[in-house]
């Protein structure tokens, strides 16, 4: 853990901080915009990996816990008028809450029917919010009357923080003796077992954990936004792209997660010209990195870096 | 260990009654046992005879259907593994996968953190203790190593640290001397014993009396899920239902002698075969030979490299040497192709469509055929089998056990072999069975020219048809001659 500091990693973790952190000095309001959007899709696929690469299990509906996170926010402020930081705190709360009455029974079922769960979840959520449209907005999507700052710089410093932050936590954990106690049960349940460990108790905490920062990002995406919609915090599209990101930055690394999204995100945005073929080309891309490099844009970095 | 000394003291572990049952299959039948600390008791039995399921439940990892465990005075059968681990067990795995990212110190770590969620920054005296252990088990010098890059005894020191981290009365070890060298075994046996004189219980689960017979104090022969006889090692090697078990009784042998068969060059050459499964030696230097028409065993315990042996000749494993059918070198052919052109194996897991009928199954075996050919071929083997044809309609994971072994030697007949490799046929089934199969194969071997390639630990079902027995152990051929011979040189490593 002290050899962090001194690590390559750290060096070029901050010094990526720092620049991104200079970058409303020179760029458009348009490239900060996009690069909102894309950091607090980082902290949805840190939050993933979490899950994936150490607890071992495969979460098919990230945007589960994004989508109750971001509408409980939505609708509390929408109906309510309550302020937007207590919405977003509620909305993170709300998507732990839903996190553990997913994770409790899922985690008893063993290898896929634990996604097959998760996956299940997002389609009755999506459900949930068509059917009560009064209530969610329906499919044209709800309107939130707050926003935290209509400031592109202030949005976008935001946004970096909070996935900084958010990353500092996450990999924390991910490197911390609990962090290898979660790692060690994803990968042999049986020998965690035999070794002291509740393996139940640690992955539904490692669930917590996940669910508590998909919320907070997502309620604090539809505040940016100014709205909540199926088809940007719950379709199981954006859930896809999610995984996507983490696997592509690389499992078990959890800041290759965020750096995933980015790329997953701006090389979208680069291609737009392209029109429809944009999504098949960085489709292809990320299946070329998956099937070449099974360890990811940062797996393959640190491999060296660990020799 | 002087034995008297350790009766008068309460045993550290008393099983009492322990019974395992998986839906209608009794794995462990009311088992009992008492080990007392500073002992080692072996756990004793063939593949199939219930003794590592009878460790698991005791450590928690099945969970007993009966019976007690009582540990120092409480019974603790039914809780779960993370509960007894901590009451003071540690188990040492067969198979393990260690945290590739992190070094070995910090492998041995996760054994020693405690079992809370608030443990977030490493405690000194954890890693001092981890460095203790690492020292105390032989890892001293590779410690910040990954363990991708550690030999595979090394690979397996580390589990005995993580099984022994956290000081466990009672310490559980599966197949101890799997996949090691004989310098390793005298290495990991000297470890195991100050297990033992550090006044931890040990309990060894071994597939023999003989790999064990040195380290343990006494052993508990099991077959069939039940207990034959506990006692000293000698003297459950001199136990006739041990050895009946193991060597079978009076076996009649109907050996042809190896130059009655008239091709000069052997059918099925395999020279100087060696295989590795990533550091794991499993099949070394081995060489053997088969004639047009003969019968060949194969016989081995459960880990030497027969299933090995076999998957190499069916083409599934890279490895270097040669093997060498009718003066052309199989190197570089598919499985396919090397099934299709007459080398069938019957794999010991089966590998039978379960949701197909009995028919159906089989039919996909003659698939090749004519029409008129396959009617031909299923008459025949109706006959050889009576039983599957009565069974047609039915699907094949409804049948019994041994219905299922005639099944998959069936379907491998169905393609007309040249060369039948049967990997343990007698897996799991109870003695009658045996009989059947092994009237068949006796018909097999009379009414055919197939070349035949058995595999077997099971010493009873493989001597009798065999004209020329192998013996493989540790990656090695061993021995090799007619099986008149086997008992009287052989024999004493079977029991």
């Amino acid at each position: 853990m002290a050899g962090f500091f001194k690590s390559k990693l750290f060096f070029f973790s901050l010094a990526a901080v720092i620049i991104a952190a200079t970058l409303p000095f020179y760029v458009s309001g348009y490239v900060l915009g996009l690069l909102t959007v894309a950091y607090y899709f980082g902290v949805f696929a840190m939050a993933w990996d979490l899950l994936f690469g150490f607890a071992g299990e495969v979460n098919f509906g990230p945007t589960f816990l994004i989508g109750v996170g971001a509408y409980t926010a939505g609708i509390l402020n929408n109906q309510y008028g309550w302020s937007v930081y207590l919405c977003i705190v509620l909305g993170a709360l709300a998507s732990v809450i839903a996190g553990v009455v997913l994770a409790l029974p899922a985690l008893r079922v063993r290898g896929p029917y634990f996604g097959l769960t998760t996956l299940v979840a997002v389609l009755m959520l999506q459900n949930f919010v068509v059917v009560f449209a009064e209530l969610t907005g329906g499919e044209i999507g709800l309107t939130i009357p707050d926003v935290i700052t209509i400031a592109a710089n202030a949005n976008y410093w935001i946004a970096l923080g909070f996935m900084t932050i958010s990353a500092i936590i996450l990999y924390g954990l991910s490197q911390s003796p609990v962090g290898l106690v979660l790692q060690a049960s994803g990968q042999d349940p049986v020998q965690a077992g035999a070794l002291g460990f509740n393996i139940v108790k640690h992955k539904l905490a490692a669930f917590i954990v996940s669910a508590f920062f998909s919320g907070l990002s997502g309620a604090l995406l539809v505040f940016y936004f100014g709205t909540a919609s199926v088809g940007t915090v719950v379709d199981i599209a954006v859930g896809v792209n999610v995984i996507v990101a983490a696997v592509l930055g690389g499992r078990r690394t959890v800041l290759g997660a965020a750096l995933g999204a980015i790329f997953l995100i701006v090389a979208g945005e680069f291609l737009r010209p392209t029109g429809e073929l944009a999504t098949f080309i960085v489709s292809a891309v990320a299946l070329l990195v998956v099937l070449f490099f099974p360890g990811g844009f940062l797996g393959a970095a640190l491999s060296h870096e660990g020799r | 260990m002087d034995a008297t000394a350790t009766t008068n003291n309460p045993p550290v572990l008393e099983v009492r009654g322990l019974t395992k049952r998986f839906g209608g299959l009794t794995a462990v039948k009311n088992l009992g046992l008492d080990l007392h600390g500073g002992e080692i008791l072996g756990l004793i039995g063939p593949n199939g005879s219930g003794k590592s399921t009878a460790m698991k439940a005791i450590m928690g990892i099945e969970r007993p259907t009966s019976g007690d465990v009582v540990f120092q005075g409480e019974n603790v059968a039914g809780l779960p593994a993370h509960k007894i681990a901590r009451r003071g067990f540690g188990m040492v795995f067969q198979h393990s996968r260690p945290l590739n990212r992190q070094t070995v110190l910090e492998n041995i770590m996760v054994a020693l953190l405690p079992d809370s969620l608030f443990m977030l920054l490493p405690d000194k005296a954890l890693t001092e203790r981890a460095k203790w252990i690492a020292n105390r088990v032989g890892l001293g010098s590779v410690m910040d190593r990954r363990p991708p890059t550690l030999p595979f005894a090394d690979l397996r020191r580390l589990e005995l640290a993580k099984a022994i981290a956290r000081d466990p009365k009672v310490v559980l070890v599966d197949e101890p001397f799997a996949g090691l060298t004989l310098a390793e075994v005298a290495t990991f046996s000297e470890l195991i014993k100050s297990f033992r004189d550090e006044g931890r219980a040990v309990l060894l689960v071994d597939h023999n009396v003989k790999s064990v017979a040195a380290l343990v104090d006494r052993v508990l022969a099991m077959y069939l899920g039940e207990e034959i006889v506990t006692g000293r090692a000698d003297e459950v090697m001199r136990n006739e239902t041990v050895r009946r078990v193991y060597l079978g009784g009076a076996i009649e042998i109907s050996a042809r002698p190896e130059a009655s068969f008239k091709d000069k060059v052997p059918l099925l050459q395999v020279e100087n075969v060696s295989v590795f499964y990533g550091k794991a030696q499993a099949l070394e230097n081995v060489s053997i030979h088969v004639h047009h028409g003969e019968f060949v065993s194969v016989v081995g315990l459960n880990g030497a490299g027969k299933t090995t042996l076999f998957n190499t000749i069916s083409g599934f494993l890279p490895y270097s040497g040669d093997i060498v059918r009718d003066g052309a070198n199989l190197r570089g052919i598919s499985p396919a192709r090397i099934a299709r052109s007459g080398i069938v194996q019957c794999p010991e897991s089966r590998e039978l469509f379960g949701e197909m009928t009995v028919r159906e199954n089989l039919d996909l075996g003659g698939q090749h055929l004519s029409d008129e050919e396959r009617e031909r071929q299923l008459a025949w083997l109706f006959e050889l089998f009576p039983i599957l044809k009565e069974r047609q309609g039915q699907m094949a994971q409804t049948l019994s056990g041994g219905e299922q072994q005639m099944l998959a030697i069936g379907r491998a007949l169905m393609m007309q072999p040249k060369i039948l490799i049967l990997d343990e046929p007698t897996l799991g089934l109870a003695p009658v069975i045996l009989e059947t199969l092994s009237k068949a194969l006796a018909r097999l071997r009379q009414t055919t020219d197939i070349t035949v390639l058995l595999g077997e630990q099971n010493v009873t079902f493989a001597l009798p048809h065999a004209d020329r027995v192998y013996v493989l152990e540790h990656a090695r051929i061993i021995w090799e001659g007619d099986p008149g011979r086997f008992a009287a040189e052989a024999g004493a490593g079977y029991l």
